[in-house]
C-alpha cells in the first residue's frame, strides 16, 4: 500500500490538524509515513501546504515526486489548483468550495470551481456550512478531511480514533464536534 | 517498543533529553524553532529542571551552553544557520577551549530560504572551526546522531556542530526512543584551569592541539558509522550523497532498480580513502548535496582533472536552492513526468500581515509622516514586519541582518539623509538593535528608531520576548533623552496622533525613540485562550 497526499490551504486554516489526524490514524495501522510541513514565514496568510507519505513499506523521501500524489485534500479552492503537478492520473482532488480571499486579483470562484470540475476525481464540499451545522465553522478542515477519508487507505474508525486523540485536551464537546465534522464529509463523498 | 511521531526538530530535542542535557539555549528562529518549543513543553524536562529558557541571541545561547559545558554538564544550544553568524564568535573560539561537558551546536539552514535572507550551508562552518560535523539524513539518525555527537564531544573535548536543514527539520515521522535514558552529569570543573583562557600563549598551544585533534577524529567509529558504503552492480556512475539528499536518491533508485554504488557521507571531517575508493570503482561521479558545494569543491580541488564529476558546478544539478527528488531523478537519468500544470488562474499568495496587525498601522502612520521628506529612507528588520516591504505598502528600504536597521540609519545620517529613519521588532532590538542604539547615542545622530513592539517574537509563532515591559528603561539606560522616548498605540483611531508625533521626531535632529506598542494578535489570541481553560 502507498499513499501520496498533498494537504494544502492558506496558513491558519488548519491543514497541519488534518496532517496530524492522519498521522494517529496511520500509527494505529501500522503503516510508515513521512509528512512534510510548512513553518515560518508562509503562515501568515500565505499558501502552505504539507506532503504526506503513507506507506506499508519504509518511506525514503520527504517530499512527494512531480506526478505521483494519489490526493490532494485542501482547505481552499485555490490552493486546490495550486499542487496539480503534483497529481497523478488516477489522483483524487477534494477540496473545500469557500474561497479564502486575502489578495487583491483572487480569481472569480466560478471559474476555479469550473477548473477543479474538470477533473472526473474530484469533490467540492461546502466545509464551511457544514462545519457550522456539526457545531463550529473551526471544523472545515476535519470536514475536508472526512471528504477525503474514502481515497487515504486507512478505515475510518482509525480517523474517529485519530480525531479523539487529537482534540481530547480540548474537551469533549470540541470532539463530538469534530467527529461530527469528519461524519458529514464522509457522508457526502460517499453519496 | 517506544515509537513517537516526531520532527526532525523534535526528534533531536528528545534525543538531548534522554542523553542527559542540563540545559538548551537558543534564539528563535525558522527552521530550528521547534528544538527549544518541544523541550519546554516536554514533561520529563520540566520534572528535571532543564535549563530551557530562550536566550537574547544565539551569541548569549553559545556562550550560556558553553559556559555550562565549562561547568561538566551536557548542553545543547540551538538556531536557524545565520544565527550561527551572530554566533559565531564563540562558535569558533569554543574548537580551541574546547568543552567540558559534551556540547552540540545545532543549526538549521535554510536552502531556497523558505523564511531567510540567504542559503548559507552551516558545514562550511565545521570546516573553517575544525568542529566534527554530524549531517542526518532522516529522523531516527538525528536521535542517534545526538547520542553519537555527545560522547564524540566528550571523548575528544570539542564541541559538535549538527546540520539539518528545512526539510528534515519540518518532516515528521516515526522515531524509536532508547531504552536506556542517560542521566545528567554532575557539576565538574575542569581538570585544567587554564582549559578556557585563550591567552595568546594559551590559544597557540590549543590550536595545534586542534588541528592533530580534528585530524585524527575523522577515524573515529561514531564519524565512521555514519559515512556509509554501499556498493552496486551498474559501475558507470557512482553517487556520492549527504543528509537529506540521501532519501530523494534512494527513493528514486528504488523505483527504477538503479544499481549504482552509493556513498553517504553524514559525518565530518570525513575520511578521503572512502571518496578515493568510490572514485576508483566507478566511470563516472555524481555528487548530491542540499546546500552548498564542499564535497563536490574539495573533490574537484582547482585542476578538476580526475574522474568526470556532475554536481552543482557543472550545472548538473542547479547551483542554488533546496534538492527535490525531481532534480535528483533528472541527475541519474530517470524521467519526470508531470501531467498537470498549474493554471494560469492560480494566483500568488504570498504572506501577509494578519487582520487586525498593529504593524499594519503604524505602517500606515508612517508612509504618512514620511511624506513630506521622499521616500528611500526606512531602514527595517527581520521579522513580520518586513512584510511591510510588499504592496500595499512598499514602506520599507533595508532588511539585511538581525539589527541593522538601526545601524544602516546611522551610517546613511552620518553621509547626510535627513532624516534616517529605523523600524525594528522589540525582539529584535533586544537581539541585536541595543548596541545600534547606543553607537547613535554617543554621537547624537539624526536618527529616529520606531520600535514595532508586539511584545512578542512574533514571525517564528510568538515566543517570549525579552523586551516585553522593558523598552522605555533600556532606551532611557542606553542614553536617550526622556523627551524623545515616545510611545504610541498603533491603531487606526490614533492615526493622526501618531503621525504628528512620527513627524515631530523625524524633524528632531537627534537620537529619538518611537515605541509603537500592541500586542501581536496571534499572540493575544493565544493568551485569552490559555487564560479562559
Amino acid at each position: 500500500m502507498k499513499n501520496d497526499i498533498i494537504i494544502s490551504g492558506v496558513g491558519g486554516q488548519g491543514i497541519l490538524s488534518i496532517a496530524a489526524t492522519i498521522g494517529l490514524a496511520a500509527v494505529e495501522n501500522n503503516l510508515c509515513l513521512k509528512q512534510a510541513e510548512v513553518h515560518g514565514m508562509s503562515q501568515r496568510g500565505g499558501d502552505v501546504q504539507s506532503h504526506f507519505r503513507l506507506s506499508s513499506a519504509p518511506v525514503f523521501s520527504d517530499l512527494i515526486q512531480y506526478g505521483h500524489a494519489d490526493l490532494i485534500i485542501s482547505v481552499e479552492p485555490m490552493e486546490a489548483l495550486r499542487y496539480l503537478p503534483w497529481l497523478s492520473k488516477q489522483g483524487w482532488l477534494v477540496t473545500n468550495s469557500n474561497p479564502f480571499i486575502n489578495i487583491n486579483d483572487y480569481p472569480p470562484i466560478h471559474d476555479l470551481l469550473k477548473e477543479i470540475r474538470k477533473f472526473k476525481n474530484s469533490v467540492i464540499i461546502d466545509a464551511d456550512a457544514a462545519a457550522r451545522e456539526a457545531g463550529s465553522v473551526r471544523s472545515g478542515n476535519i470536514v475536508v478531511l472526512g471528504a477525503a477519508s474514502p481515497f487515504i487507505g486507512v478505515p475510518f474508525a482509525s480517523l474517529e480514533n485519530a480525531v479523539r486523540k487529537l482534540f481530547n485536551s480540548k474537551g469533549e464537546e470540541i470532539v463530538e464536534v469534530n467527529l461530527k465534522a469528519l461524519k458529514a464529509g464522509r457522508d457526502f463523498a460517499e453519496r | 517498543m517506544n515509537k513517537l511521531l516526531l520532527l526532525g526538530d523534535e526528534a533531536i530535542a528528545q534525543a538531548a533529553i534522554d542523553a542527559g542535557i542540563s540545559g538548551i539555549y537558543a534564539y528563535p528562529g525558522t527552521p530550528s524553532t521547534e528544538i527549544m518549543e518541544y523541550i519546554q513543553t516536554s514533561k520529563d524536562a520540566s520534572d528535571r529542571q532543564i535549563h530551557r529558557e530562550w536566550s537574547t541571541n544565539e551569541k548569549t545561547a553559545m556562550e550560556a551552553a558553553l559556559g555550562m559545558s565549562y561547568a561538566g554538564k551536557r548542553a545543547m544550544v540551538a538556531m536557524k544557520h545565520v544565527g550561527l553568524n551572530v554566533a559565531a564568535d564563540g562558535f569558533i573560539n569554543s574548537a580551541l577551549t574546547g568543552v567540558n561537558g559534551g556540547l552540540i551546536v545545532v543549526s538549521a539552514d535554510d536552502p531556497s530560504m523558505h523564511s531567510s535572507q540567504n542559503e548559507q550551508d552551516s558545514r562550511f562552518y565545521s570546516k573553517f572551526a575544525f568542529i566534527p560535523c554530524f549531517e542526518p539524513s532522516n529522523q531516527q539518525e538525528a536521535y542517534n546522531m545526538v547520542f553519537d555527537a555527545f560522547e564524540l564531544s566528550e571523548k575528544y573535548k570539542i564541541p559538535v556542530l549538527l546540520r539539518i536543514t528545512t526539510r528534515l527539520a519540518h518532516s515528521r515521522t516515526s522515531v524509536e526512543l532508547a531504552k536506556e535514558k542517560l542521566h545528567e552529569k554532575k557539576l565538574r570543573l575542569p581538570a585544567d584551569p587554564v582549559q578556557f583562557v585563550l591567552l595568546p600563549a594559551i590559544a597557540r598551544k590549543r590550536y595545534k592541539s586542534l588541528l592533530s585533534t580534528f585530524d585524527s577524529i575523522k577515524y573515529d567509529i561514531r564519524i565512521g558509522k555514519y559515512n556509509s558504503f554501499r556498493d552496486g552492480t551498474n559501475r558507470d556512475l557512482g553517487i556520492i550523497t549527504c543528509g537529506i539528499a540521501y532519501n530523494y536518491l534512494m527513493e528514486n533508485i528504488r523505483k527504477s532498480h538503479k544499481n549504482y554504488p552509493v556513498l553517504k557521507i553524514s559525518a565530518y571531517p570525513f575520511p578521503a580513502d572512502l571518496i578515493r575508493d568510490i572514485t576508483s570503482r566507478c566511470k563516472e561521479i555524481l555528487i548530491l548535496e542540499e546546500g552548498y558545494p564542499l564535497i563536490e569543491e574539495g573533490i574537484r580541488g582547482i585542476l578538476d582533472n580526475g574522474a568526470k564529476i556532475y554536481g552543482r558546478l557543472d550545472g548538473a544539478i542547479p547551483r542554488d536552492g533546496e534538492l527535490n527528488p525531481a532534480i535528483v531523478a533528472k541527475a541519474i537519468g530517470l524521467p519526470v513526468n508531470t501531467m498537470e500544470k498549474v493554471p494560469p488562474l492560480v494566483k500568488m499568495r504570498p504572506p501577509s500581515f494578519c487582520k487586525g496587525c498593529g504593524h499594519a498601522d503604524m505602517f500606515t502612520a508612517l508612509l504618512e509622516a514620511i511624506k513630506p521628506f521622499g521616500p528611500g529612507r526606512v531602514f527595517s528588520d527581520i521579522g513580520c514586519y518586513t512584510l511591510g516591504a510588499l504592496p500595499p505598502f512598499n514602506a520599507i528600504n533595508s532588511c539585511v541582518d538581525m539589527g541593522a536597521s538601526v545601524t544602516m540609519a546611522v551610517g546613511a545620517a552620518d553621509a547626510g539623509l535627513f532624516p534616517s529613519v529605523a523600524v525594528i521588532g522589540d525582539s529584535t532590538f533586544t537581539h541585536s538593535g541595543m548596541t545600534g542604539l547606543l553607537d547613535a547615542v554617543s554621537k547624537n545622530s539624526p536618527v529616529t528608531v520606531i520600535i514595532a513592539d508586539n511584545s512578542t517574537t512574533g514571525m517564528t509563532g510568538g515566543q517570549k520576548s525579552k523586551a516585553t515591559g522593558r523598552i522605555e528603561q533600556i532606551c532611557a539606560g542606553i542614553g536617550v533623552a526622556e523627551g524623545h522616548i515616545r510611545v504610541v498605540i498603533p491603531l487606526r483611531k490614533n492615526f493622526e496622533e501618531n503621525v504628528r508625533i512620527m513627524k515631530e521626531e523625524f524633524e528632531y535632529r537627534g537620537v529619538s525613540v518611537i515605541i509603537a506598542s500592541r500586542e501581536c494578535i496571534q499572540t493575544a489570541a493565544r493568551r485569552k485562550r490559555a487564560e479562559a481553560s
